[in-house]
This record gives structure tokens, sequence and C-alpha cells, in this order.
């Protein structure tokens, strides 16, 4: 059976995309930033992943508003990114992992999770950059993927709930995955940020941090609000940290926090980085 | 109209539902064009043709002509789209949030950082 070895949650931001094209990662602007990630690369090292099931959230490349799925799971060969708009250099396409796709889609229809399946999907900067962190080296990303994307452009968005709910059923279905793949969780969002409105800047540093450590100690404190009372919190797109709790909700019982990095800000964003790992 | 929302209000806020989703479906339609460096490029050509290409509302054309970021927002925009729209402007997401806070962008990012403090 397939193992999990982990999980690592991440913000994205687009200008992470342009820092790592202009070689910004020492400049005292990004340095906060990318320092995090030294440490999750050297626990990637010894745990030795081969494929990532990655939770994020389509910013507008490969969904529109004509055909909006709650949650859709990539089985596609390689996932190609695009220009999203601001022509920043793509990265190149990510190979897939076509018996895990359609395992999980199995699984989580049994489950009763009604996904979309995608045999041809794009994917923007909240899949490609936290691969890009993770694994810097120039040339394809040595990982197979699996992306899992879940709606935050258009309300109702899936509840907290019912995201804690989808990470587990991912979880256990990896578990019994029939293949001795060694598979990494990543949730890509987050955390608290708001572009638009009168309230655009908004970030919220002590919500944050009581987020990060409660998907070590109590990880569906988060499940007693709805997503408007996370908007309300975290901002308008620091709901995306769904993702966080669904990549943590896959990882199989107690969990210790191996590494965490909170910076703020980074564009107009809050980022946290955190690599967990199951067995306390 | 149930629009599936609790009812809580937040200031300075909107959440994007399906009323916004229906009034904005033109805007972002064409936002969402943008993806592709053709169209922005023929939407430079032209802004006024374009719009009238994907079918936007006096409001939103209005808004699109005059950089109107909140008007945008007012007129069903979604910001995952409009954020294509600002790249062609060669404007970043701190020139949004300095637009719409009414701040100065040097005073929008000193608020960002004062965040973490």
């Amino acid at each position: 059976m397939a193992h999990i070895v982990g999980g690592i949650a991440t913000s994205h931001v687009p200008a992470i995309g342009r820092a790592i094209a202009g070689h910004l990662q020492q400049d005292p602007y990004w340095k906060p930033f990318f320092d995090g990630f030294p440490p999750a690369q050297a626990w990637l090292d010894k745990v030795r992943p081969d494929v990532a099931v990655v939770f994020y959230n389509d910013h507008g490349l490969n969904f529109f508003l004509d055909k909006m799925p709650t949650f859709a799971v990539g089985a596609a060969p390689q996932y190609v990114n695009a220009d999203e708009g601001w022509g920043i250099p793509t990265l190149p396409p990510f190979a897939g992992e076509l018996d895990l796709s359609w395992h999980l889609i199995n699984a989580l229809v049994a489950r009763e999770f009604d996904v979309t399946t995608c045999q041809e999907m794009l994917v923007d900067h909240a899949v490609t950059l936290p691969l890009k962190l993770l694994w810097p080296e120039d040339g394809p990303c040595p990982m197979r993927i699996v992306p899992v994307c879940i709606n935050t452009v258009q309300y109702p968005l899936p509840s907290a709930t019912r995201c804690y709910k989808l990470g587990q059923a991912v979880g256990e279905a990896i578990a019994a995955w029939k293949s001795d793949a060694r598979v990494l969780v990543i949730g890509s969002g987050g955390l608290s940020h708001q572009l638009d409105g009168q309230r655009a800047g908004f970030i919220n540093k002590d919500f944050d941090l009581a987020f990060m450590e409660s998907l070590i100690n109590d990880p569906k404190w988060v499940t007693q609000y709805s997503n408007e009372e996370l908007v309300e919190k975290a901002g308008t797109q620091g709901v995306e940290l769904l993702m966080w709790l669904a990549a943590r909700a896959a990882l199989p019982g107690a969990v210790r926090k191996v590494h965490a990095n909170y910076h703020i800000p980074i564009s107009n964003t809050a980022a946290g980085l955190m690599v967990m790992e199951s067995g306390a | 109209m149930n629009n599936g929302r609790t009812g809580l209000e937040i200031p300075g806020t909107s959440i994007f539902d399906g009323d916004l989703a229906r009034k904005g479906y033109a805007l972002n339609r064409m936002c969402f064009s943008f993806n592709s460096g053709d169209n922005r490029a023929e939407f430079q050509r032209d802004e006024g043709a374009y719009c009238r290409k994907y079918g936007l509302n006096e409001a939103q054309t209005a808004a699109i002509r005059t950089r109107d970021v909140l008007g945008l927002l007012a007129a069903g925009g979604n910001v995952y789209y409009l954020a294509k729209f600002a790249g062609i402007l060669g404007l970043d997401v701190q020139d949004l949030g300095a637009a719409q806070t009414g701040m100065t962008k040097d005073a929008f990012k000193a608020m960002l950082v004062a965040a973490g403090r």
C-alpha cells in the first residue's frame, strides 16, 4: 500500500513567480519568505516522496464561471502551466500520476464526493509555485502529481467541514492505494489576505497563527466557522485556508510540526508555511 | 432571493455569490479572455470595441474606461478575473489596494507591513 510521508501547506501569490524569474530570493523584501523553504527541502530529502497530491484553488486559468466545479480532480498524463494574464514565464509541464488520479476519483465518488474529473487541466500559480519552492532546481519537477481543485471563486463554497471530510477521504484513499509510492500531500492557499473592496489589505496575524497551531493540536477547530465568518476573520481570499485544512485532514492520526514559517507581507498576503508529519 | 448566504455583513467586503456572478458574467468573461496575450493586444488596440464584443453593459464599460476598481466590483467583477485586467494596465495588487482604499500606494504598503508587527 502507498505511504503518506506527510503534508506541506503553503501560501501562493503570483508575485512569487515573478520573484523566482527575477532571482530575487535574497532580496530584502523576499528573503524572509524564501528562507522558510530550505528546512522543508531538507525534510523532503529525508522522506523522499515521489507523488504529490495538491489541494489548490484555481484563479481563472483552467476554470471559468461557465462551468465551476466545487471539487475537481486532475486525471491528466501531464499538467501544463500557462499565462494567467501577466506574461510571467511559465514553468515546464508537471507529470501526472494517472493510477492515483483514478483511484482517488473512484474512492471519492464511492464516498459521495461527486467530483468533476479533468483529463486536461491547466495549472496556475497555486499548483506550480509550491512545487517550484519545494523543488527549486532547474528543469521539470521530480514529482508526479494529482491536483485537487476546491472552488474559492464563486459562492457557495464548500464548507470547512466538507473540505475536512474531503481531505480525510483523500488520505484514506491514498493509504488504500495498491502501490509502493511515497505520497506527499500539499495544501496551497491563504493565509489571511483580501484583494478586493474597501477592506483590501486586511490581514489577521492572530487568526492565522491560531489556525496554524490548530492544525497540529485541534485540526477541526476552524470547522466551527462558516465561510462568511472565515472571510470576516481572514479576508476574502484568506478563505483559501481551506486547502491547508484539506491537506491536514488527509494525514492519518495525530501530527507533529516539523517546520513552520510565517511572514507578513508578500504582495498583499500573510505567507505561511508548515511541514507536518504523522505520528505526534 | 435565496442566494445561499448566511446574511453576515462584512464592512468593505462583498461576497461573490450567485447574484454577482449573474450580474458580472460578461465583464468576467472578458477579463478571463485576457489570459491570452493576443486578446490583451486586441483590447489595447480598441478598448471600446473589445468591450462591445463581450457584451459589457454601460456600467461595466464605464468602469473599464475609467479604471474604477470599486465600480468594476459593483458591476459584478470578480477580483480573480479583474486581476488580469489590472495586469494589462501594469498595476499590481498594491496599486489595486491603494485605489480601493483611497490610500497612496506607499501608505497601503506600510499598512501591510504594520499588520505583521
